[in-house]
């Protein structure tokens, strides 16, 4: 095999996998892992969750290795702090500030960068909620008692909003859609779910946009689409994030809303595998192409990309039934599967009134997704069945058996 | 080899239990409850992905 150099852009998760993925499979080449961020690789999750509580300000970062296992252990060169800002698949090389660096394999792991509210650069107290930097300002203003707003009642919204409450700090939550979550768990179930917001004290405000951001430098207050105006001193916009592609334009890639890819992470061009967040690739159980912003996906991706990368010869399919969890207020939510669904039933428990449930979705005469709200024994049975493609009927005679027998347990 | 887990770090978020049932469940309380501490025949590569795959980095294999 003539692989002498690995570069793995992008310096997070994936991209941390990939390295180790790769000398875990006895690669003994040269490794270049290249972050746009000064930090060394950190895990996301927690960064809208434990990472918000009031700990005071020296909580340490959820970093994953020390620079002395990254460097010495894995061997791996670190080029942190300036991201790649150029592809050139036909010489095999990326740029990183205006260093041309050559590779064998590439594995790109770039990730999503979050959505801005436009015209709101220069207003200070509105962040976003991706990187490390990010919630460490978010927690900075939360120390400080800020008045909050939030903007987006997605998952990222909804964890900052409980961590807020979990303070005592009054927070609203705007979300321009009818009920949270919509994107993650669908319409009915976000439905469901909006309770939990408002039986925490958290103001939640549906069906409403942002008309502005005002404030002499620093946000003051934020003017919604009917006409009301709240005070705040933090904004946190969670309104998705798209995958960070811009600098692989023109490169001859094929981009849409992500890398393209086949079902092996290969993007086309020779040496090239995508993964993580910034990846789009054909997923088998679905049989169709999907880009997955979970931790799961990017982890599994991360090392799958890199062994293709090393022996395109034995490159093996990515194929997974995407799962992600969140944990919000007192409540741990888990979804397996895909939200786009025909028909969704609530099987076992009652998710609205009792915050405690399993729900089924089901697409054609198959079971497709599965949201487990304060079962977290129930959700990875779920999760095994839609692996193997089970049928509606499967999925909704096994919830019933595990109600049953939950029922019989309590008497 | 003995499978362990870190209960300062579980969270109970149940990869370990998708990818190996016969040895990983995650309880109604939220904990994860090793069905056996032995890694069961024909189980190794199950359980070391999902050892790999735990996102606390909870699990160990033990000598």
């Amino acid at each position: 095999m003539g692989t002498r150099r690995l570069v793995v852009v992008g310096a997070s998760l994936a991209g941390l996998r990939a390295v180790e993925a790769a000398r875990k499979g006895g690669f003994e080449g040269r490794i270049t892992l290249v972050g746009a961020e000064p930090h060394l690789p950190y895990d996301r999750p927690p960064l809208s969750k434990q990472f918000l509580d009031a700990n005071g300000a020296d909580v340490p970062p959820p970093t994953f290795r020390t620079e002395e296992m990254l460097r010495t252990d894995l061997g791996a060169e670190l080029l942190l702090g300036a991201p790649a800002t150029c592809l050139d698949t036909a010489a095999r090389t990326v740029v990183v500030g205006e260093r041309p660096i050559g590779y064998d394999a590439l594995v790109i792991a770039t990730g999503a960068i979050a959505r801005r509210l436009p015209g709101t650069e220069g207003l200070a107290g509105v962040h976003t909620l991706r990187t490390l930097d990010d919630a460490a300002a978010v927690r900075r203003a939360l120390d400080a008692g800020a008045r909050t707003v939030v903007i987006g009642a997605g998952f990222i919204g909804a964890e900052t909003a409980a961590a807020a409450r979990k303070r005592g700090l009054d927070v609203v939550v705007v979300e321009a859609q009818a009920t949270p979550l919509v994107r993650a768990v669908g319409r009915t179930m976000g439905g469901a779910l909006a309770s939990l917001h408002r039986r925490h004290g958290t103001d939640l405000r549906c069906g409403l946009s942002v008309t502005a951001l005002e404030g002499d430098g620093r946000v003051e207050r934020v003017r919604l689409s009917d006409g009301s105006v709240l005070d705040a001193d933090l904004v946190v916009v969670g309104t998705g994030a798209v995958p960070a592609t811009d600098w692989l334009v023109g490169t001859g890639l094929t981009l849409d809303d992500g890398v393209v890819c086949d079902e092996t992470l290969f993007t086309g061009a020779e040496g090239v595998y995508a993964a993580g967040d910034v990846a789009r690739w054909h997923n088998p159980v679905f049989d169709r192409p999907m880009r997955l912003e979970h931790w799961t996906s990017a982890a599994e991706q991360g090392a799958l990309a890199a062994r293709n990368a090393l022996n395109p010869g034995a490159a093996k399919g990515y194929a997974t039934v995407p799962y992600f969890w969140s944990d919000q207020y007192d409540t741990r939510i888990q979804f397996v599967g895909v939200p786009d669904a025909e028909e969704i039933v609530v099987a076992d428990g009652d998710i609205e009134r009792d915050h405690q449930g399993v729900a089924l979705y089901r697409a054609g005469d198959r079971l497709v997704g599965a949201l487990a709200v304060n079962r977290p024994t129930e959700i990875m049975k779920y999760r095994r069945l839609v692996a193997r493609g089970a049928s509606w009927e499967e999925g909704l005679a096994f919830a019933r058996s595990r109600s049953d027998s939950r029922q019989t347990a309590d008497v | 080899m003995k499978i362990t887990v870190d209960r300062s770090k579980c969270t109970g978020l149940g990869i370990c239990e998708s990818l190996a049932p016969d040895v990983f469940e995650v309880n109604d309380e939220g904990e994860l409850v090793l069905k056996t501490q032995t890694v069961p025949p024909g189980t190794l590569s199950d359980v070391e992905e999902a050892i790999a795959g735990c996102p606390t980095e909870a699990l160990r294999l033990e000598p």
